[in-house]
């Protein structure tokens, strides 16, 4: 009696339950479901342009295959989170942007498509992908978790006006020349060169760059952390010693989080800034293109041994597919379809970024100057990050001590080789 | 649908429940008569097992597993590591030891505080208010304005004051008024931990305020004549008749702002983001960091339990503590 009624009442919760739970997915029928759900990353000026920008292309994908794909953009700093709860939960979208950073940590969670041989092919071939960039999409030795779409490197932004009004005539190629010329730049409540100093997958990345060229790494072969060698610690004050020693950064860059560095660029407050693909930025905020230079990154006069030739991780955006996608024909033949040649043509264009396949380049919107440094940039001297499962953590750990070194540096405290590996030490214990 | 199982089928199905002898006992009491009780609290225990207990259980198990971003996706599988997480993160000879014990110092003086500031203001614009005079009815709006505020909404309003370049509270201070030399930070540094208190009174005094306001309608005029008859002035008032009034008011609205503000994640997070400023890395944050950052839920989840332990014992200790005055009093 009570049981049976009870039975009734839980068929009844179960059944609510797992009407609000199928609302998410989309799918209206399970054998051949016509639409999918995609999370982009913010490229453009603004969530609502790059929506502009992507849902043309996606009407055209639903005109060439019936498919509707339904976009949201969704902002850096919510992207790794939301990634995550879909991993974990299996609900979500069918097809995200990742940055390519975080391949191998989110290929550890094995929620994401694996690109075998099979899966390439089925996105138009292994060969057409940029190698480097192919090789910042997964752990070393297993299928690579995504395919690249976007391909990016860090280069040094300059304003040319700046440069000729202080009589200086070439770019900086070593940071020691940067540091020189940044002197000279920072008058008149103007600064040498601006810094992101409170965002920690910015500094990260920077750490990255620094330590190769010191000849440090952040993880040895067996993937545990070396945070705090020496080649570190000298790597990591370098950087900081823009802000603390040599005075070329303002110090209110100690809290920018939100790319007030970049617009400190385009406003002409700072002179340098090192940067992705900043020139679709730099022209929202009425920056003419005309009005700065683009170089590579430098590099450390004379390097120590075992110093590399590094100047830049390799960056860029990654497209995966959840392996809890209904409809996993229809999310492969998606990213194939963002990775031809004229999607990749038109979306990498506007974005200011580089196409991920060899195919596209010649475009000739790729061989204005700022592509053709980091065209440059990524063939020769950019390294992928360690593709270890404990990049995300790296990032956080080593970033937010930067981060803090950084607040030190504005504030006035002494930032020394022992409180640079003091922060390093604690940010290794703390990995597990 | 009640009628159409009718008593045999219980018999039949409940052969062992008791003695034949209690069964009529039973029986005329009518079986729709003694479900509906429980048919009427099936839905709160329902949603009170889904909202609370299955997750406090969850996330209690969850402190006792290696959960990295290996076994996120199923975390059943996650390898049973006992204690381990508890020693990692209250180990205090560790970095995150010694980071924990560092936020709980924060996080208590920050609540304490943070409380304490609240109140005060509460409690003053409240018997300030208590008199009608022309205006009342507006200023009462305005006092509440910050409570009825989405929290984004306004704390980032704060963030964007509260920058060293840009903000106004810097304009204000060095430009306008001249009574600094130098720009302060707000956000980075030893003051951020002064700004995260600043905008955090901010936004709990009005919720002292109403309740306050609330407490102070209840109190009889008469004991206020009684008392102006006796000689009483305002603070002797103040003393003797509107705080012992207030008592059961201030007991729980103390507590219930304490809990709050010790475990607030939302200043924190909209003022600096996921990683604020060592100076003011609050408990909750610093959980948020953890877990969600740097992906080691299990640690994440073995603070929570130690966090909510804590704040178990503190809310017994202060009602304990409370209701035996209460009883001296009586």
């Amino acid at each position: 009696m009570s049981r049976r009624h009870l039975g009734i009442f839980t068929a009844a919760v179960l059944a609510a339950a797992s009407l609000t739970a199928c609302g998410g997915s989309g799918d209206d029928s399970a054998a051949a479901p016509k639409t999918l759900t995609y999370w982009a990353s913010n490229q453009g000026a603004s969530l609502e342009a790059d929506k502009t920008t992507l849902q043309p292309e996606l009407d055209k994908f639903e005109k060439q295959t019936g498919i509707k794909v339904t976009v949201e953009v969704v902002p850096w700093s919510d992207l790794l989170n939301r990634l995550l709860a879909a991993a974990a939960s299996g609900k979500g979208p069918d097809v995200v942007n990742i940055g390519n950073t975080w391949s191998a940590s989110l290929q550890a969670t094995g929620a994401l498509v694996e690109f075998d041989d099979a899966a390439l092919q089925a996105v138009g071939g292994k060969d057409r992908i940029v190698p480097a960039a192919l090789a910042a999409a997964g752990a070393p030795g297993k299928p690579p978790a995504a395919v690249p779409l976007y391909s990016m490197a860090y280069s040094l932004y300059y304003n040319k006006k700046s440069f000729a009004d202080a009589g200086i005539t070439a770019p900086p190629t070593t940071w020691e020349q940067l540091a020189e010329y940044g002197k000279k730049l920072s008058t008149g409540g103007k600064w040498g060169l601006a810094i992101e100093g409170a965002n920690p997958s910015e500094n990260a990345h920077h750490a990255f760059t620094f330590s190769q060229q010191y000849g440090g790494e952040w993880f040895d072969s067996a993937g545990k952390p070396t945070f705090d060698t020496p080649q570190n610690v000298s790597a990591i004050k370098r950087y900081i010693d823009f802000m603390a020693a040599d005075k070329i950064t303002n110090p209110s860059n100690a809290e920018y989080a939100q790319n007030q560095s970049v617009s400190d660029f385009a406003n002409g407050k700072a002179a340098m800034l090192l940067w992705q693909s900043a020139g679709s930025n730099l022209k929202t905020q009425n920056m003419p293109a005309d009005a700065y230079g683009v170089a590579p990154v430098p590099f450390l006069a004379s390097p120590p041994a075992g110093g590399k030739k590094v100047n830049s991780m390799v960056a860029g955006i990654n497209m995966a597919v959840f392996k809890h996608t209904k409809n996993k024909d229809g999310a492969l033949s998606f990213v194939k379809f963002m990775t031809s040649d004229e999607e990749q043509t038109i979306l990498n264009k506007t974005y200011g970024s580089l196409p991920a396949v060899k195919t596209a380049a010649s475009d000739p919107a790729f061989s204005a100057p700022e592509q053709k440094t980091i065209q440059e940039t990524l063939v020769t001297t950019a390294a992928p990050l360690p593709q270890v499962p404990e990049e995300s953590t790296f990032e956080t750990l080593v970033g937010t001590a930067m981060k803090e070194l950084f607040a030190d540096a504005a504030s006035g405290k002494p930032v020394t080789e022992a409180s640079v590996k003091a922060k390093l030490t604690d940010a290794q214990q703390k990995m597990r | 649908m009640a009628t159409s199982t009718t008593a045999p089928d219980a018999d039949r199905r409940e052969p062992r429940a008791g003695s034949p002898a209690r069964r009529p006992a039973r029986r005329p009491r009518g079986p729709r008569r003694s479900l509906l009780p429980y048919l009427l609290l099936a839905p709160a225990i329902v949603l009170e097992l889904a909202i609370h207990v299955v997750p406090m259980v969850v996330g209690v198990w969850m402190s006792l597993l290696e959960l990295t971003q290996f076994h996120i996706r199923d975390w059943s599988t996650a390898p049973f590591i006992g204690l381990e997480n508890y020693r990692a993160t209250l180990d205090l000879n560790s970095a995150a030891g010694k980071e924990l014990l560092h936020s709980f110092w924060v996080t208590l003086a920050y609540s304490l505080l943070s409380v304490g500031f609240a109140w005060l203001l509460g409690i003053s614009a409240a018997v300030v208010l208590q008199r009608p005079f022309r205006g009342r009815a507006i200023l009462r709006a305005l006092f509440l304005t910050p409570y009825a505020l989405p929290v984004y909404a306004a704390v980032i309003t704060w963030s964007f004051l509260l920058q060293r370049d840009t903000g106004l509270v810097n304009h204000v201070l060095v430009d306008q008024l001249g009574l600094l030399n130098e720009r302060p930070f707000w956000l980075i540094g030893d003051n951020s931990f002064w700004s995260l208190l600043v905008v955090s009174v901010w936004r709990n005094w009005p919720f002292a305020f109403l309740c306050l306001m609330a407490g102070l309608q209840n109190v009889p005029g008469e004991l206020y004549e009684a008392a102006a008859i006796d000689g009483a002035g305002f603070w002797r008032r103040l003393r003797s008749v509107t705080l012992p009034m207030l008592r059961p008011v201030n007991l729980v609205l103390l507590l219930v702002l304490f809990l709050w503000t010790f475990n607030d994640f939302n200043t924190p997070f909209v003022l600096f983001g996921g990683s604020a400023p060592e100076q003011a890395d609050l408990i909750s944050i610093h959980i948020y960091r953890s877990s969600f950052k740097t992906w080691d839920f299990g640690s994440g989840s073995a603070m929570s339990v130690a966090l909510l332990l804590f704040l178990l014992v503190v809310s017994a200790a202060y009602l304990l503590i409370t209701n035996r005055r209460r009883d001296d009093h009586a």
